[in-house]
């Protein structure tokens, strides 16, 4: 299938490599004198120096996860954590530089913020080039700058909100991202305040052997409601990558925030992110979650329903092409009473790729009349690929109304030809048949994500037949 | 009267099974020819073969259609060059509507773009004329309807799609009265003198309707006996006992 490699990396509009042209770039590994030297070049307060520290030493106590992909091939001493674009941060694109900012014009940012963005953060390597937001929401009160801008001129909220939803000995590599993140987004909506339009923030890594760990805090006030969207991207090197981002959401009473991610990290990236949001009484999280690039992805997005009358949704689709190993999923606890979860995640492998779903429901005991329904269904194109479905519950309360719904099957030939004896190719036929398994989760995104999505499928699809 | 099919000396294999052996078959432009014959026989068989039908392998023989050789030729160029398959358990398809659906279909048979509000008004037309629900045209293909529905709704598809060889497999099974007979108007409405219909049944009610020139016998994957509607009353007074092969 050489072939077949060659057309995915030809015809990836992700894939153009700029040359590795940096400010500043962190010698490889990873030791406290590196974690020193991050916090030195952005001048941070000792609190955070500490705590990166605190992270250091439990990161080096932690073992690798005795469960998933195999992530021996991961080796810290190969990378550098830290690279600083020839950059300072700019709030106009015509002062980013040229070739950073055509990146992104290739990646159609810009264009989108134009269009139907409120705000847009852009993220080169380790650091934000680009944060803007629309003046008169700056007025009113709404905040969305970089991590690092926010942990200088926000302390008390960045204090109390930092690491306070995702902990800093949660996962091996949440450690990790807390001894050296770097860049990321900072969003607070203020109480009432609902934003008509999205806020999109934009992470490329362009630089080899290296790795992202940017850090997106965001806070929904009360009764205020936000729509975030995230997208990532890299190209293709012959070495591993690393991508440890760490999500943390934070939504007030009756706040409302949805999540929206399409990743496509280059197929030597392992895409090892962590999100977890809390939601308190009448709040609600939806996730809307799109897998398509990586080698190897552990990406297991986690709702705690604290408050009663909390809600989440989750929607996500991975798609695991040749080489290819995406374990991903979802967490939901709920701890309130009368709170709601619906998971609906469709997994497709083709060419020799593995998907997995994982889906960790928890019901704790005073959560008295939750309600959980979980569906998940994997697709294979074929007899080389592997789809798997874990689904675990653990459920410690009497009134729960649970509903699990799983099924694991190979495209129908049947469907195929009767699709070709309509003229359709065996290409569009497949592709038709993916695009409606995957209509659930595409009509939940915006139009523009969605058009993106079943480009994607397209993608992934062309040259899939030997 | 010019040769539109020409099956010779057929051999198809399906899971390590031969199951034609040897068919001939040759079909003119303007005739409708009926297949019938016991079960097992290889009916749906050679249906599939005629479109190269992926998980049936022909070992021998070979298939002209309109001048040209499609044995080896993958079964969207065939539907393409004007072979259509209605089948007797259409897929549902979901994602994407009825109408989306014989739009891109439409358009890969004729290359030609295809005017959204001509289509519309003519597949509006064309349900009607079926009795089907204009609604089942928004909804996703084949998705929850009845068996009726799937099967009007690819008469509906050949009407529109128009080839010059329309394969029917088993299109009156599970249908009622009524049902057969709006099958058979919409059949009748698409048979002209310059294409063909090669329809597999068991059931008499709607050749009635069809008024074949030919009539198949089909036994043990060859084709033991052709001959008009007689060959039928010898099919329903004394079964297949007489279509021995070789006999």
């Amino acid at each position: 299938m050489a072939k077949t490699e060659l057309d995915e990396l030809n015809t990836n509009i992700y894939d153009f490599k700029k040359k590795d042209d940096y400010a500043y770039k962190m010698k490889k590994g990873l030791n406290a004198n590196i974690v020193k030297e991050i916090s030195k070049q952005k001048n941070e307060p000792e609190w955070m120096l500490k705590l990166r520290l605190q992270a250091l030493e439990i990161y080096n106590k932690l073992s690798l996860p005795d469960w998933g992909p195999d992530l021996s091939e991961l080796d810290m001493n190969n990378l550098a954590t830290y690279v600083k674009p020839k950059s300072e941060q700019k709030s106009s694109w015509e002062q980013v530089p040229d070739d950073i900012k055509d990146t992104f014009e290739r990646l159609g940012i810009p264009k989108a913020e134009r269009d139907y963005l409120a705000g847009v953060g852009a993220q080169y390597d380790s650091e934000v080039v680009y944060h803007s937001i629309k003046d008169e929401l700056i007025k009113q009160g709404v905040i969305y700058t970089d991590i690092d801008t926010a942990i200088k001129e926000y302390p008390e909220m960045v204090k109390k909100y930092f690491s306070k939803c995702v902990p800093l000995a949660d996962h091996k590599f949440i450690a990790l991202h807390y001894a050296v993140f770097s860049g990321g987004s900072f969003v607070y909506v203020p109480k009432g305040k609902k934003l008509e339009m999205p806020l999109q923030s934009y992470y490329r890594l362009n630089s080899p052997e290296s790795g992202q760990f940017e850090h997106t805090l965001i806070v929904v006030d009360e009764g205020a409601s936000l729509h975030f969207i995230e997208g990532c991207s890299a190209p293709k090197y012959s070495k591993i990558n690393l991508h440890a981002g760490c999500v943390e959401l934070f939504v007030k009473k009756n706040g409302y925030l949805r999540y929206s991610t399409i990743e496509n990290w280059s197929k030597n990236m392992l895409n090892l992110n962590t999100k977890k949001a809390i939601i308190d009484s009448g709040g609600e999280v939806d996730w809307v979650s799109g897998s398509f690039g990586s080698k190897i992805s552990m990406l297991y997005p986690m709702s705690i329903l604290k408050g009663d009358n909390s809600k989440t949704e989750f929607t996500g689709i991975s798609f695991a092409g040749h080489g290819q190993n995406l374990d991903t999923g979802f967490k939901v606890v709920h701890i309130g009473k009368n709170t709601k979860s619906v998971i609906n995640s469709r997994s497709i492998s083709k060419n020799g790729g593995i998907s997995t779903y994982r889906s960790f429901v928890y019901v704790m005991k005073n959560a008295q009349n939750a309600k959980c329904s979980v569906s998940c269904d994997g697709l294979m194109l074929d007899s080389k690929s592997r789809s798997d479905t874990i689904p675990v519950s653990n459920i410690q309360n009497q009134s729960v109304v649970f509903s699990h719904e799983a099924t694991v099957g190979k495209i129908s030939e049947e469907a195929i030809f009767y699709l070709m004896t309509r003229g359709l190719s065996e290409e569009d036929a497949k592709a038709l048949i993916v695009k409606g398994f995957s209509n659930p989760v595409s009509k939940e995104l915006p139009m523009e994500y969605a058009v993106e999505m079943n480009r994607l499928i397209n993608l992934e699809l062309e040259g899939s037949i030997g | 009267m010019k040769t539109l099919l020409q099956i010779e000396n057929l051999c198809v294999k399906s899971k390590e099974k031969q199951i034609l052996k040897g068919l001939t078959l040759k079909i003119g432009k303007g005739e409708t020819h009926i297949i019938m014959g016991p079960n097992g026989a290889g009916k749906s068989t050679l249906l599939n073969a005629i479109l190269n039908n992926p998980a049936y392998e022909k070992t021998e023989g070979k298939i002209i259609f309109d001048g040209a050789d499609i044995t080896d030729k993958k079964t969207d160029e065939i539907a393409r060059m004007g072979v259509f398959m209605s089948f007797q358990n259409p897929q549902e398809i979901e994602g994407i509507s009825t109408f989306n659906f014989i739009k891109s279909a439409k358009q890969k048979r004729t290359n030609n773009p295809i005017n959204y509000f001509e289509l519309s008004e003519e597949l509006e037309e064309n349900a009607t004329y079926l009795q089907m629900n204009q609604g089942l045209l928004t909804r996703d293909l084949n998705v929850g309807f009845s068996g009726g529905e799937k099967k009007k709704n690819e008469i509906l598809q050949l009407l529109e799609l128009n080839p010059k060889l329309a394969i029917l497999d088993e299109t009156d099974s599970g249908l009622d009265v009524d049902a057969i007979n709006i099958v058979s108007k919409g059949i009748n409405a698409y048979k002209n003198e310059d294409n063909a219909i090669l329809l597999v049944t068991h059931s008499s009610k709607m050749l009635e309707k069809l008024k074949p020139d030919f009539v198949h016998i089909l036994v043990d994957g060859q084709i033991v006996a052709t001959g008009g509607t007689q060959l039928l009353d010898e099919v329903l007074k004394n079964g297949y006992k007489n279509f021995k092969k070789g006999v």
